[in-house]
C-alpha cells in the first residue's frame, strides 16, 4: 500500500498514483494492481478512492445534468438538440409539452432556439435524452449565452452555490448554469453584463486557485465602482440605479436556477434594496434547501 | 533556403556529428501546451529547426457517419506540411507521403487512448508542419500526444518518439536534416514509456540486426528523456491553473466540494 | 470568414448582438470602427522560408510563409516574374473548418487576399526577371489559418504583406546560359503596400473587423484593399447575400481608409523594428 502523489499535485497521464488496495475512480486506470492517472489534473485521495479531477475536457452527459442546448433539427415528435460535446441530444415531445399540442411542433421550439433542459437518460446504446419538464426548465429567449470549459462549471457554481450566488447578489443578474459549459445570463444593462462575463471568464481561467471567490468579488466591486454602480451590501440604503429598477420590474420569476446534482436553490428576486443581513439570510435559507433536497 | 549540399563528413574525427552533437545527443526541444484557442487541446514542438503545431478536436460528433464505430471513438489523424516548410515549395494538395505518415502516427497513438470511453464519436488530431528539418513524424507524435492530454482525452500515457539513424557508420539519435538526407538509414520509433512497448517502428537504409537492436535501445533511452520533457511541459501549462502551495485549508474544502464532485455522486458509496 | 450565416447560431446570440448594436455597442466592447489588437511576429519559419510572419488579431491568427523559386515565365509575359498568394483554412484552426478539398469560402479567401496583393501591383514583377523568356523569380506567399475567430481575410492580408515585406532571397544573374547566384541577398521589389479591411453589415450597422459571432449574424461583408496612395485596389462584397445601400458602401469606404492606414503603418513600423 503506497500513494505516490502529493496533496493537490498536478499529475499527468501515465503517472503512477498508488499501489495496493486503492479504488480507481475518475481520471485513473488500474493495471496489475497499480493505479495510474489517465488525465491531466489534480490527484485526490478520499477514503481509499483515488481520482484525478480533470482540468480540461469536452462535455460528456450524465443523467441529472442541467444543460443548455440549441435546437438543430425538428423531426416529427422530437427535437435534436446541440448540447456541445460528441453527442447530439433528443428531446421527445412527451418530455416537453402537455397534450393536446399542435402537430407542427416547430411552433413550440424551432431551429436555433435555446432551451434549458435536464438530461434524463444517457448510456452507450442511446441518448442523451432531455426533458424540459421541471422547475426552471424552459425556452430561453433573451439575455446571452456564455461558453466556458465544462470542467470549470463546478467552480463557477462554487461550494453550495457560493460563487454563483455571490455574483448574482452583487450584480443582480439572472443565470442558468449548464453542466455543458454554457451559462445563460440576463443582466439589467450591458455594462453589468460585461462585468458578469468578465467574472465568469476570470473563474474559468483561474479555476484552480484558492480564495477565488474573494478575488472575483473584489474585481466585481471594483468594476461596479468604476461604472458608478452601487454595491448592494455597502450601500444598501442608497438609491437604486436605473438599470436595476428596470430589471426588478421585469423580474417575473423565470429561471434563476443554479443547479447541480447537489445544489438546488430557490428562485430569488433581487429587489435592489437588500440589506447585508437579508442577503445572508437568503444564503442560509438556500443552504437549508440544499440539505432538504439531499435528504429526499 | 538551406543549401542543399552534401557535407564533407557526418561524423568528425572527434566522433562528433555535423552539428556538433554527440551520437546520443538530441537537438534542443521546446514544448508548449495550449497554444491554439479554438482547439480543444493543442501543443507545439520546436525540435532543432523543426516546428510543428498539433490541434485536437473532440471527442466530437463524427462526420461522415459511415466511419462510425459503435464500441469506441474513431481516431482521425491528419498530418500536413505547409508549402513553405521545406526547401522547395511543397505542392498544396495532400501527398501520398502525408497520408501514410498520418496513418502511422494514428497507429502510434491509438494503443494509449481509451477510445472505448466515447463510442460513435471522433477524436481529431490535426498536425501542421510549419518548418521541416528532419524527424517531423516523430516530433508530430510528441506534440500530438501533448495536445491529446490537453484536450482531456483519457490515455494510458503520453507517447514519446524519436528517430535513430546511421551516419558514417555510427548510430545517432534524433536525425537532423543532413543526416536524414546523406546518412545510411533511419529508424523512427515511438514507445509507451510505462511498458517500453513500441507503437511506431519504421526503417529505411541499411542496418544489421545487431545495429537495429542497438538503435532501438538508444531510441528507448532518448524517448524516456523526451517523455520527461513532455511531462514537464504539461505540468508547466497547468501549474498556473493549480492551487498555490502555501494556501490555507479553506481551499481544500472548496476543492473537495467544487471540483468534479458532482460527477461522483453515488460512486463513493 | 466565409458565409457562416448558414451555420446555426442560437437566436439568443443573434438577438443579443442585434440589441447591443441598437444601443451602439459590440459584444466585445469595441467601437464600430475599431480593430482588435494586432500582433505581428516575423521570421517564424526562418530556416526554410525566405520570409514569414505570424499575425494575431484577437482570437484569430494566421501564419504566412514566402518561397522564392526560379522558374520559367509565362509565355505571354516573358519579362515578368510571378507573384502568387494562396490561403488555406485547415481544420486545425476551427471546429467549423472541414477536412477535404477547399470549400467555396476557402477559395474566396485565397482569391481575395491574392487580389489585394496582385491588383495593387505591390510587387514589381518586371524586377523579378532574370533572363526574359528563360528564367524569372517566382514568389509564392502561402497563408495558413491557425485560429479562427472571425475576419480571416484581413488577418491573412496583414500576414501576407508582412511576410513579403521582410522576404530576402538570393539574387540571380544570367551567365553562360544559366541562372547563377550572385551571392547577394535581395528583397522582393515592392513599390506599394495594399492591405485589406473588412466591414460587416448587420441590419443597419457597419462594423469593422467582425469576430466570428458577428460574422454569423452579418447580412454581408465588404472587403476593401487600399494602397499607400489611398486608392482602392480591390473590393469584394461577400459573406452573405444581404444588400447594401450606396450610402452604406461609401461609409464602409471611409472606415476602410482609416483602418488600412493604421494597418500599413503598423506593418511598416514593426518590419523596421525587426532589423
Amino acid at each position: 500500500m503506497a500513494v505516490y502523489f502529493q496533496k493537490r499535485e498536478i499529475v499527468v497521464p501515465g503517472q503512477l498514483l498508488a499501489e495496493g488496495r486503492y479504488r480507481p475512480s475518475i481520471g485513473t486506470y488500474d493495471e496489475g494492481g497499480k493505479i495510474f492517472a489517465s488525465l491531466v489534473g489534480l490527484a485526490e485521495l478520499r477514503g481509499n478512492t483515488i481520482k484525478v479531477v480533470p482540468l480540461e475536457g469536452v462535455y460528456i452527459p450524465h443523467e441529472g445534468d442541467f444543460v443548455i442546448g440549441t435546437i438543430t433539427v425538428v423531426a416529427g415528435n422530437n427535437w435534436k438538440v446541440d448540447i456541445g460535446g460528441p453527442y447530439i441530444a433528443s428531446l421527445h415531445v412527451n418530455n416537453a409539452l402537455r397534450r393536446p399540442y399542435d402537430e407542427d411542433i416547430s411552433r413550440y421550439f424551432d431551429i436555433g432556439e435555446v432551451i434549458a433542459a435536464e438530461v434524463i437518460a444517457f448510456d452507450r446504446s442511446g441518448g442523451p435524452f432531455l426533458t424540459i419538464k421541471g422547475r426552471g426548465l424552459r425556452k430561453l429567449t433573451d439575455g446571452m449565452i456564455l461558453e466556458v470549459s465544462p470542467s470549470k462549471i463546478p467552480r463557477i457554481i462554487g461550494r453550495r452555490g457560493s460563487m454563483i450566488n455571490m455574483i448574482k447578489d452583487r450584480l443582480r443578474i439572472q443565470t442558468f448554469v449548464g453542466q455543458n459549459g454554457r451559462i445563460w445570463i440576463k443582466a439589467p444593462g450591458s455594462s453589468i453584463m460585461r462585468i458578469a462575463v468578465k467574472a465568469f471568464k476570470m473563474i474559468e481561467s483561474e479555476a484552480h486557485t484558492s480564495k477565488l471567490t474573494d478575488r472575483v468579488a473584489a474585481m466585481i466591486d471594483e468594476e461596479l465602482a468604476a461604472i458608478g454602480e452601487i454595491l448592494p451590501e455597502d450601500e444598501a440604503e442608497a438609491e437604486t440605479p436605473e438599470d436595476e429598477t428596470e430589471a426588478a420590474s421585469e423580474e417575473v420569476a423565470p429561471i434563476d436556477e443554479v443547479t447541480t446534482t447537489e445544489d438546488v436553490e430557490k428562485e430569488e428576486t433581487p429587489t435592489g434594496d437588500e440589506t447585508t443581513s437579508s442577503v445572508e439570510d437568503e444564503i442560509r435559507e438556500k443552504e437549508n434547501d440544499t440539505e432538504e433536497v439531499k435528504e429526499e | 533556403m538551406s543549401p542543399e549540399v552534401k557535407p564533407d563528413f557526418l561524423i568528425s574525427t572527434e566522433g562528433l556529428r555535423f552539428d556538433g552533437r554527440r551520437p546520443d545527443e538530441l537537438r534542443p526541444i521546446e514544448f508548449k501546451v495550449g497554444v491554439l484557442q479554438q482547439a480543444d487541446g493543442s501543443a507545439y514542438i520546436k525540435q532543432g529547426k523543426t516546428f510543428i503545431m498539433a490541434a485536437v478536436y473532440g471527442p466530437r460528433e463524427l462526420h461522415p457517419r459511415h466511419l462510425t464505430l459503435n464500441d469506441r471513438a474513431f481516431l482521425r489523424v491528419v498530418y500536413r506540411m505547409a508549402t513553405f516548410s521545406v526547401p522547395d515549395r511543397k505542392r498544396p494538395a495532400p501527398s501520398r507521403r502525408e497520408r501514410e505518415i498520418s496513418m502511422v502516427i494514428a497507429n502510434a497513438l491509438k494503443p494509449v487512448l481509451f477510445l472505448e470511453d466515447y463510442p460513435k464519436a471522433v477524436v481529431d488530431v490535426f498536425i501542421q508542419v510549419i518548418q521541416a528539418d528532419g524527424g517531423t513524424r516523430c516530433a508530430a507524435i510528441n506534440a500530438a500526444s501533448l495536445a491529446l492530454a490537453d484536450a482531456g482525452v483519457p490515455m494510458r500515457s503520453l507517447v514519446p518518439s524519436v528517430a535513430v539513424g546511421k551516419a558514417d557508420g555510427t548510430l545517432v539519435v534524433d536525425l537532423g536534416d543532413e543526416e536524414d538526407k546523406y546518412g545510411q538509414g533511419d529508424v523512427p520509433m515511438a514507445i509507451i514509456p510505462t511498458t517500453d512497448e513500441v507503437t511506431l517502428l519504421q526503417q529505411d537504409g541499411s542496418f544489421t540486426r545487431e545495429e537495429l537492436v542497438e538503435a532501438m535501445q538508444m531510441g528507448v533511452q532518448a524517448c524516456k528523456y523526451i517523455h520527461e520533457l513532455q511531462k514537464e511541459a504539461l505540468r508547466r501549462a497547468y501549474a498556473s491553473r493549480a492551487p498555490a502551495e502555501e494556501e490555507d485549508d479553506d481551499y481544500e474544502d472548496d476543492l473537495e466540494t467544487d471540483l468534479g464532485e458532482a460527477d461522483l455522486v453515488g460512486e463513493d458509496e | 470568414m466565409g458565409d457562416y450565416s448558414a451555420e446555426i447560431i442560437s437566436r439568443i446570440d443573434r438577438n443579443y448582438i442585434a440589441d447591443l448594436l441598437a444601443q451602439g455597442e459590440r459584444i466585445d466592447g469595441r467601437a464600430y470602427d475599431e480593430f482588435r489588437p494586432i500582433e505581428i511576429e516575423y521570421d517564424v519559419v526562418s530556416a526554410k522560408a525566405e520570409g514569414s510572419a505570424l499575425v494575431r488579431m484577437g482570437g484569430t491568427s494566421v501564419i504566412a510563409g514566402v518561397k522564392v523559386l526560379l522558374g520559367e515565365p509565362y509565355p505571354d509575359t516573358p519579362d515578368e516574374g510571378v507573384i502568387m498568394v494562396t490561403a488555406e483554412m485547415p481544420p486545425l484552426a476551427s471546429p467549423l473548418f472541414e477536412l477535404g478539398p477547399p470549400r467555396e469560402d476557402a477559395i474566396e479567401l485565397a482569391r481575395v487576399v491574392d487580389r489585394g496583393v496582385r491588383e495593387s501591383e505591390t510587387v514589381e514583377v518586371k524586377k523579378l526577371c532574370v533572363e526574359p523568356g528563360k528564367v524569372v523569380q517566382m514568389v509564392f506567399c502561402d497563408v495558413y489559418a491557425l485560429e479562427f475567430d472571425g475576419n480571416l481575410i484581413d488577418c491573412a492580408s496583414i500576414a501576407a504583406n508582412a511576410a513579403l515585406l521582410t522576404t530576402e532571397f538570393p539574387e540571380h544573374k544570367w551567365e553562360n546560359g544559366e541562372a547563377v547566384p550572385t551571392g547577394n541577398k535581395i528583397s522582393v521589389p515592392l513599390k506599394n503596400l495594399a492591405v485589406e479591411a473588412t466591414v460587416a453589415k448587420i441590419e443597419d450597422h457597419l462594423i469593422i473587423d467582425p469576430v466570428l459571432k458577428e460574422e454569423m449574424v452579418q447580412d454581408c461583408r465588404i472587403t476593401m484593399a487600399v494602397d499607400e496612395g489611398e486608392n482602392f485596389t480591390a473590393i469584394q462584397k461577400g459573406g452573405g447575400a444581404g444588400p447594401m445601400t450606396l450610402e452604406q458602401v461609401d461609409q464602409a469606404f471611409g472606415m476602410a481608409l482609416d483602418g488600412t492606414r493604421m494597418i500599413r503603418e503598423l506593418i511598416r513600423s514593426t518590419a523596421k523594428e525587426r532589423e
